[in-house]
């Protein structure tokens, strides 16, 4: 099993980025204690990938299970991004429905989710999609159980469509700079709306309105992280002890909290221009810069830092 | 059916539900009681701030605290695709829409999904499948994403593709296919009265999820019922 190997890597050299869903498992909860639910060895695969002549995984491009951090007991899901793009199909989503599902019973410490999806997997989009709709009805009444739901953002699919809005579901987010969340892609966008309305090709610029470090400017995450699987497991560790509840008050805060940023951004082109009327001294400087220097900048910006998801 | 006649045939008594850049809100008097109006009409793109206003409507009547069914109805595009909407979060927007109408669902409103028309992608996760229960008229066309769309991404051709929908529903277009995976609990017969069939609705209300039990039962969702619960088993042993 990956995960053996994995075990063995320092988690503080470990590249979130480059790392397969199961490495970040291993490696992000304490050492030894991690148990997959429908492991790879029971082949749980596809029924429908053969129609379209594809490869299928035997784990359906999700691992799913039970682990320990800081000693608490977690319930972690991992989306594995070099298959089929990470992408929700009929197992992959029930999947990750039935831990939440479990969630309800066992009443973890908090419930991880390690996004690294490009959405719905077309080859079972019907599927895939009302998946998408059960998890975020689940996520909703494990939140409201008094447990923390903590989504993880920085694999190399990012977290685009459904998977952007089951993110914005969740009680909090950390993400790093190789995190994007969006729900059209850079290629949706530019193959219905044209190249003037976004390049594509312009990588740069799918940084900079995607990005970890927009999201975390504008209150979109609430941690950035570094590129390491020990700081995603530091941010996840922050982020349980400070999940806002489920409740009126909390809905009531995000509705102006979202209301208030269109107001005050709704006429911006371009995310350099939110970061300039944040109050960013240099706008510019901001995709270049370091986790430390970053992390200095947020700590002035006052929309980054709320409770109101 | 359009939402006007929808309208009449759920308030003959008369509403105050408008219809303002595609979004429709308002209510009326309905069963003894009040029914809340919501969604998106006219094949409409549901972006950052047509969210917005939908989900304000949704949490004034969570306030309220009234209990009162809210109706969902949605003849819809997909999520409006821009780069605006992606820069201001339009995942955020979406999302809160759809907990704002979980949040009324656990604060003891009935939420109803009434589909007529088209709708897609993040648009449709965000409004109709976020209620309760959610009912389609005929001649509803629900997708993820078009067939020729789906030619392009997957690289095959698109008579191909058109055979393999007539016998595989799971990822087709259209409202049969999302009948079969549970998305769709139920057909509403246009020829009877329809708020006689809402309210049916209303008072058969079940508790729960049940799309992935209603997939596994008509076909459309073969495992994903079985796959979630032995998640569950396995999760539930020590």
């Amino acid at each position: 099993m990956a995960g053996a190997h994995a075990a063995s890597t320092d988690p503080n050299a470990l590249s979130w980025y480059e790392a397969t869903a199961r490495q970040r498992v291993v490696a992000l909860a304490d050492p030894g204690s991690v148990q997959e639910f429908l492991p790879p060895t029971e082949r749980r695969m596809s029924p429908h990938l053969p129609l379209f002549d594809l490869p299928r995984a035997f784990d359906d491009g999700i691992v799913v299970g039970r682990a320990k951090l800081d000693g608490k007991t977690v319930l972690v899901a991992a989306q594995e991004g070099r298959f089929m793009g990470g992408a929700f199909g009929e197992i992959h989503g029930a999947k990750l429905v039935g831990l939440l599902r479990a969630a309800l019973t066992l009443k973890p410490a908090a419930v991880l989710i390690l996004f690294d999806t490009g959405g719905v997997r077309l080859q079972e989009a019907n599927a895939g999609e009302t998946a998408i709709a059960e998890t975020m009805r689940a996520i909703v009444d494990v939140r409201a159980a008094g447990i923390p739901v903590i989504g993880l953002i920085g694999g190399r699919a990012g977290c685009y469509g459904g998977g952007g809005l089951i993110a914005g579901t969740c009680s909090r987010l950390a993400v790093s700079e190789g995190g994007r969340i969006s729900v059209s892609g850079p290629e949706v966008i530019e193959t219905n709306k044209g190249a003037e309305e976004f390049d594509s090709r312009d990588r740069a610029l799918v940084w900079r309105t995607m990005g970890g470090k927009h999201r975390r400017l504008i209150g979109g995450a609430d941690v950035f992280c570094a590129d390491t699987v020990s700081a995603f497991r530091q941010a996840a560790l922050d982020l349980i002890g400070r999940a806002p509840a489920f409740d009126l008050a909390t809905l009531e805060a995000e509705q102006a909290r979202l209301e208030s940023r269109i107001e005050r951004f709704g006429d911006c082109r371009d995310a350099t221009d939110i970061w300039a009327r944040l109050g960013v001294n240099d706008p510019e400087a901001v995709p270049a810069m370091a986790t430390r220097a970053f992390d200095e900048t947020v700590s002035r910006v006052r929309e980054a830092d709320h409770d109101a998801r | 059916m359009t939402l006007a006649e929808i309208l009449a045939g759920l308030f003959p008594q008369g509403h105050s539900v408008t219809v303002r850049d595609g979004l429709v809100t308002g209510g009326g008097p309905f069963a003894d009681k009040k029914l809340h109006v919501v969604g998106v009409d006219g094949d409409t793109p549901l972006g950052v701030d047509g969210a917005l206003v939908l989900s304000r409507a949704v949490l004034d009547a969570v306030r309220a605290g009234d209990k009162t069914p809210i109706l969902v109805v949605v003849d819809s595009d997909s999520q409006r695709m821009s780069r605006r909407d992606e820069l201001l979060g339009l995942n955020e927007c979406l999302a809160h829409l759809a907990k704002a109408l979980l949040l009324a669902d656990r604060s003891g409103h009935p939420t109803i999904g009434l589909i007529y028309g088209h709708s897609a992608a993040g648009a449709f996760i965000a409004t109709a499948l976020a209620t309760r229960i959610l009912a389609a008229l005929p001649g509803a066309n629900p997708s993820v994403m078009d067939l020729p769309s789906v030619a392009k991404v997957t690289k095959l051709p698109l008579d191909k593709l058109q055979e393999m929908a007539k016998s595989t529903p799971v990822f087709a277009p259209g409202i049969d296919n999302m009948v079969a995976t549970g998305a769709v609990h139920v057909v509403l017969d246009p020829a009877k009265p329809l708020d006689g069939q809402i309210r049916d609705l209303i008072t058969n209300l079940q508790p729960g999820d049940h799309r992935d039990r209603l997939g596994e039962e008509r076909g459309g969702r073969p495992v994903a019922r079985g796959i979630s619960a032995a998640v569950i088993t396995q999760a539930g042993r020590g």
